[in-house]
């Protein structure tokens, strides 16, 4: 029997450590959605002076790769201070179960920004953040590096799949490298669309194809 | 291994091998015609008696049946092969439901590419076609319909005797796949008008690799594949005489008691997931379903790790999640009922088959109750 999935992560997909809600958390952060498929909610609990990582806690609606990423991600997050976890990344996580079959990149990488999403809430919260920007095509560039190419499992920017990007008047236009009609044209188009419509001055996503 | 994925593919029957092997290490030439030598003339016989079997579980004429690699190659031909013969002549609107399988589906999106007019049907909320609006869709320029008889996720039996009146009625071609209900349901193309039809021996402990494609006498449909004379010009290519008569067999092993046996098994998963697990939902029609087919959503968590928990106690088991299919989108049956994305992604698909017992509904629906359970304790979507 040979799964796509490594010793490390089938271990924490059965035995997802941290599991839970944390009750009145310091931040919290939820990435994803049910429509995605996949949902990641982390909690944390902050030591106000060092800004040390106490506790952290996750939840998961999403397949294996979700919820082992998530179990590790707080292993990795907790006893680090915010600044330290921050800079986690999903190679980290990935490194660390032992590597992860392209294909779920976009699943495990939730979890990565839920503990990030978590500590912008504590930030926000604490007053530690600066200005929000104005929406521009390098912060669309910037965004997009966190969506990813299925086919590679490095994202749609390095892999050179946005031919174009323009913002004009709240309407963002993405100029997608594929057919429409594309094995994972669908599933890039939501996930772009999710990507970027939650920016404050975005009205509207415009995906197109190139077929 | 538990295995009720029958619906993906079916355990071969020993009685079935055994049929096959002479085709592969005696008789096996090709079919010969009968100024050919002896081997192919035997071959030849094994092949057409083959045929016969097929043909009279559909209570067709041997003549009316092609052999094909399966239920892809059926439907690319029924549909590909109709429009060809009929769109200089009658038009270029063709009606699919939007539950078909990808065969029936895809064909008919590459045919709207190409330039023809696709009406894709909508399903009420239990996967029925909507018979006025089939009605109401059908124009002069329709030259095919093509409604399945069972689904192959939700399992939901259409009333092709309905669908068949209409297309009568309004002189339009009609072709059903019947890959899932082959032998298994009734359908008698004596008594039901219709004029194709996909069956496969894959879903019923046959080989892989052979189908059927039934053509009503008469019906105009053009070659879809270049190549030799085979199959009364009908389809190019090396018949699969060892598959042809495996294809046979394994049709003549299906009985109606087997048949209740599998859907009791079916009413015992469904029942008693119901019963035992609490905010499930049963995917498609509760009385007018596949006998072997049982699909349920089991809310507020994801298919892929629910069947790769299973797998891990020994159940093989499909889902209509995005994370488990090929593309990575959520299955468009149960978006298609009017699902949303969470009621896809929690779906799982059972399929019962010869080698299953009442033990496995049983066992099945117990590894569920506690798979499921582990499941919403991680979460967001469960209050606690």
């Amino acid at each position: 029997m040979k799964f796509p999935y490594s010793e490390k992560v089938l271990e924490h997909f059965r035995n997802p450590r941290n599991v839970g809600k944390i009750e009145d958390p310091d931040g919290k952060g939820l990435e994803g959605s049910p429509a995605c498929g996949d949902m990641v909610a982390v909690y944390i609990k902050v030591e106000p002076e060092t800004k040390v990582i106490e506790d952290v806690k996750f939840e998961s609606y999403g397949c294996a790769s979700n919820i082992a990423t998530g179990s590790v991600i707080t292993e990795l997050a907790k006893g680090k201070t915010l600044e330290e976890a921050k800079k986690i990344t999903w190679k980290q996580a990935s490194e660390e179960l032992g590597g992860l079959p392209p294909i779920k990149a976009h699943c495990s990488v939730l979890a990565v920004e839920g503990l990030r999403a978590a500590i912008r809430d504590y930030e926000e919260k604490h007053g530690l953040v600066a200005e929000r920007e104005e929406t521009t095509p390098e912060v669309v560039r910037r965004r997009l590096k966190h969506v990813m190419n299925p086919l590679t499992g490095l994202d749609i920017i390095r892999t050179e799949l946005i031919l174009k990007t323009t913002v004009e008047d709240g309407v963002i236009r993405v100029v997608v490298d594929l057919p429409s009609d594309h094995q994972f044209a669908s599933a890039i188009k939501e996930d772009i669309t999710e990507k970027l419509g939650s920016l404050w001055d975005v009205e509207r996503v415009e995906v197109v194809f190139t077929a | 291994m538990t295995y009720l994925d029958n619906s993906a593919c079916t355990r071969l029957d020993e009685r079935v091998f055994e049929a096959m092997k002479p085709y592969f290490f005696d008789t096996y030439a090709v079919a010969t015609s009968e100024f050919g030598y002896s081997m192919g003339i035997e071959a030849k016989e094994g092949l057409e008696q083959a045929r016969e079997g097929i043909a009279s579980r559909l209570g067709a004429d041997p003549g009316e049946i092609v052999f094909t690699s399966g239920s892809t190659e059926s439907s690319n031909m029924a549909l590909k092969g109709v429009v060809a013969a009929l769109k200089e002549k009658k038009g270029k609107h063709i009606i699919v439901s939007k539950i078909e399988d990808f065969p029936v589906l895809n064909t008919a999106k590459a045919l709207e590419k190409q330039g023809f007019d696709v009406t894709f049907l909508e399903v009420d909320p239990e996967g029925f076609v909507n018979l006025d609006e089939l009605e109401k869709a059908i124009t002069d320029e329709t030259i095919l319909i093509s409604v399945q008889q069972g689904n192959q996720e939700i399992g939901t039996v259409q009333d092709l005797k309905a669908v068949s009146e209409i297309c009568e009625a309004k002189d339009v071609l009609l072709h059903t796949d019947a890959t899932h209900s082959f032998t298994r349901l009734p359908l008698d193309v004596k008594e039901l008008p219709v004029d194709l039809v996909t069956t496969a021996a894959h879903t019923i402990h046959g080989p892989r690799g052979i189908g059927a494609l039934y053509i009503r006498e008469g019906t105009p449909i053009h070659k879809f594949m270049d190549g030799g004379f085979q199959e009364s010009n009908r389809r190019a290519g090396v018949e699969n005489i060892p598959g042809a008569v495996g294809f046979a067999k394994a049709a003549e092993l299906v009985t109606p008691e087997e048949t209740r046996k599998l859907q009791a098994m079916r009413d015992r998963v469904i029942e008693q997931a119901l019963a035992e697990i609490p905010r499930v939902t049963l995917n498609g029609s509760r009385e007018k379903r596949l006998p072997q087919n049982a699909n349920l959503t089991f809310h507020y968590v994801e298919g892929e790790s629910i069947t790769l928990h299973m797998d891990m106690r020994g159940f093989a088991l499909s889902t209509g999640s995005a994370c488990f299919s090929r593309s990575l989108e959520a299955s468009h049956v149960i978006m298609g009922i009017g699902g949303d994305h969470e009621r896809a992604h929690g779906s799982v698909r059972f399929t019962f088959g010869r080698y299953n017992s009442m033990e496995d509904a049983d066992a099945v629906i117990d590894a569920m109750s506690e798979v499921v359970a582990r499941l919403r304790v991680i979460s967001p979507l469960v209050e606690k």
